[in-house]
């Protein structure tokens, strides 16, 4: 039998990462997690609808799975945008912002700190972040 | 539009800045703007209490980079209290902890800063 999948359809609207947190906050809570855990998920999942909204330069939906698997959550953002390799972003370091006009780039790193893991599969035809959060 | 107010104040010489809501790029700004006005004013001590801000986004944070920044170059202090755990662990991440400071209480910010 399949995990249970809650699937989420967003709009590239100001704010609309905040309906995602919200289904999470469900789902987490279904899943027993605890607060710190739900709200890492949600800080993650806010960075990860903001990379689909932002960088991938495209005004179709981004789509969210929440797929409960027995040992952990795991959460899939996709967008239709035009793609990006993760190998080649920078790590930021706030010594190197302070001073730069770049402030900004702080996305995938605090995915990474936040979850379990993380795991990025783009093309030219869109990407897809799937995170996982252990229970 | 966000659901994002600011409340400024001042206790002697320091501006105390009170956010309610999501801290995302307009938050951000709103807070950027009044830091700078402040310190356009001579003021140099700036705290956020952020007890009714409990989500922010790395936009929002990042902006306030560009405060620590305008405050180091007239030997300012930003600093925060009331802090949720998960924005505290946002801010230790992205580093702004070792730039501006996370304080327990309004008492205790005012009187380090004091």
């Amino acid at each position: 039998m399949s995990n249970p999948t809650v699937e989420l359809t967003l709009p590239v609207m100001q704010d609309m990462e905040l309906a995602a947190t919200k289904t999470a906050e469900v789902i987490a809570k279904r899943m027993d997690l605890d607060g710190e855990k739900t709200d890492e998920i949600s800080m993650a999942l806010i960075e990860a609808c903001i990379n689909a909204f932002e960088h991938s330069k495209s005004k179709d939906n981004i789509f969210i799975q929440y797929i409960i698997d027995p040992e952990k959550l795991i959460i899939k953002v996709g967008d239709k945008g035009i793609g990006f390799d993760a190998e080649v972003v920078a790590i930021p370091k706030i010594v190197e912002k302070l001073n730069s006009d770049n402030k900004r780039g702080w996305g995938l790193q605090l995915m990474k700190e936040l979850m379990d893991t993380v795991e990025f599969q783009s093309s030219e035809d869109g990407t897809t972040v799937t995170m996982t959060k252990n229970r | 539009m966000s659901d994002f107010n600011i409340k400024v104040r001042e206790e002697g010489d320091i501006i105390i800045l009170e956010t309610s809501g999501y801290l995302n790029n307009f938050g951000g700004d709103r807070v950027a703007s009044i830091c700078k006005q402040s310190i356009s004013e001579g003021k140099r001590k700036l705290l956020i209490n952020m007890e009714n801000t409990k989500m922010v986004n790395s936009i929002g944070v990042s902006i306030l980079i560009e405060v620590i920044e305008d405050l180091q170059g007239v030997n300012g202090t930003l600093g925060y209290y009331n802090v949720a755990p998960i924005i505290e662990k946002t801010f230790n991440i992205m580093g702004i902890t070792n730039y501006s400071k996370i304080y327990t209480s309004e008492k205790a910010a005012i009187e380090a800063l004091t």
